[in-house]
């Protein structure tokens, strides 16, 4: 099909948010979601870069003897996205850090549990 | 690269997968050279490959390093992440195809910026124009969400008294 | 021993030229790839690289703590400060074309400044994210 050589690019992207969203709802543990969340987030730029290449242009800073040049607009949507994703990356780890202090794990399914005989120990008002 | 990220949602040693982590941005890294896109290659290999690893390596030293239970029947999971991807595919079929000069992206706003951004602002590299100049409102932004991270993690994780 | 010493050697040798790379990416971010995320990202893995080979406590000798947390704010203050600028000389809030009598030269200016910014936030943030987490010891009673 012509479809399929035409939008390969986006079938790999797809590809890639598949997984990445399987490593973040399918395991328990709290890194490998975070894992997840970051390959999601990586495949999500290629999603981007991809429409904003041209066959035979190049790189887009403006140079005497080149005529197409890539679209920098996707480029710079990413850049920001990049780092706020590593923000986020980081916030999320500190989270884990301190959780596992808490709680001694960071299996979900633990850190649930715990919580649920936490409560039943002690209910609150509204249970 | 799809390789790489099935064995990294199969691997269960947490230290392993943190390595083929940083493989996988790196290879990302590689293809985004291959697509002309050269200031978003150098951030991505810089902060994913470099940045990410160390602190997803710290993080782990502090955390331990072995996922302990193995997954029982992740039925439910697959089927949703499938699902996604179908409806991903649907509405890819009227996406333009790939490299296509008359694709809508490619023929309003950016032209524009292309012939008239050295002009303007004497800077040739177009993206750090844009970034800068003519959309400096969302880099100041970006760059506060930075600081807000660092924040955040200094008041999660900071230590009230001293370390014995 | 050996192995330690080639180490502590090749890091010796490295960093003045990965320090020197992080600022050659700043200020030639307007005619190639670079500008302000990837130079910040580079010194700070610099300073990482230090830390990793002469442990964490000769890195926060060498840039201490309290001067990563003062620029942190340094940087989006510097930013802000330019929008300010452009405000005090008459034009909307981040112009750079009135920051210089030539309205090219003003572009130039303000990228420069705005660019110099965002490279010490994200340079001292990248930074004490690492001292964060190197720093936090393991309580005891951890398997």
């Amino acid at each position: 099909m012509s479809t399929v050589a035409g939008h390969y690019s986006y079938w790999m992207t797809i590809v890639l948010i598949v997984a990445g969203m399987y490593i973040l709802i399918a395991r328990g543990n709290l890194m490998k979601k975070l894992l997840g969340l970051a390959v999601l987030q990586s495949s999500v730029y290629l999603l981007y870069i991809a429409p904003a290449k041209l066959l035979g242009g190049t790189a887009p800073i403006v140079a005497q003897g080149y005529t197409v040049y890539s679209n920098p607009l996707p480029h710079v949507l990413i850049l920001t996205a990049i780092v706020v994703g590593v923000a986020t990356l980081a916030l999320g780890l500190a989270m884990v850090v301190r959780i596992r202090e808490a709680y001694g794990s960071i299996e979900e399914d633990e850190i649930l549990a715990r919580d649920r005989a936490d409560d039943d120990r002690a209910p609150d008002g509204a249970r | 690269m799809a390789a790489v990220v099935v064995a990294l949602a199969l691997q269960r040693n947490l230290f392993g997968a943190v390595v083929l982590f940083g493989i996988y941005s790196f290879l990302m890294a590689t293809v985004l050279v291959a697509l002309d896109a050269v200031d978003v290659a150098m951030t991505e290999a810089a902060v994913g490959a470099g940045v990410s690893t160390v602190l997803l390596l710290g993080a782990l030293y502090l955390v331990g390093g072995m996922e302990t239970k193995p997954l029982v029947r992740p039925l439910a999971p697959l089927a949703l992440s499938l699902a996604v991807g179908a409806v991903l595919a649907y509405g890819m079929q009227g996406l333009p195809e790939f490299s296509d000069p008359q694709a809508p992206i490619h023929v309003h706003v950016a032209p524009r910026y292309l012939n008239q951004g050295p002009k303007e602002t004497g800077v040739p590299n177009v993206v750090t124009a844009v970034l800068a100049s003519y959309r400096g409102f969302d880099t100041l932004g970006e760059t506060v969400v930075v600081f807000t991270a660092g924040a955040g993690v200094i008041a999660l994780l900071r230590r009230r008294q001293k370390r014995k | 021993m050996t192995g330690d010493l080639v180490l502590r050697i090749v890091a010796k040798l490295l960093m003045p030229f990965m320090l020197l790379f992080a600022l050659y990416v700043q200020f030639h971010g307007d005619y190639g790839p670079g500008g302000g995320f990837q130079a910040g990202v580079i010194a700070a893995t610099a300073i990482v690289f230090y830390a990793i080979t002469f442990g964490l406590a000769a890195a926060q000798r060498m840039v201490p703590e309290r001067l990563v947390e003062r620029l942190l704010a340094v940087g989006v203050l510097l930013y802000a400060g330019v929008g300010f600028a452009g405000l005090a000389l008459g034009g909307n809030y981040l112009d750079y074309f009135v920051l210089d009598p030539d309205s090219v030269h003003g572009q130039h200016r303000g990228i420069f400044w705005v660019e110099a910014g965002v490279g010490i936030t994200v340079a001292a943030v990248m930074l004490k994210l690492f001292y964060m987490f190197a720093g936090r010891g393991r309580d005891a009673g951890d398997a």
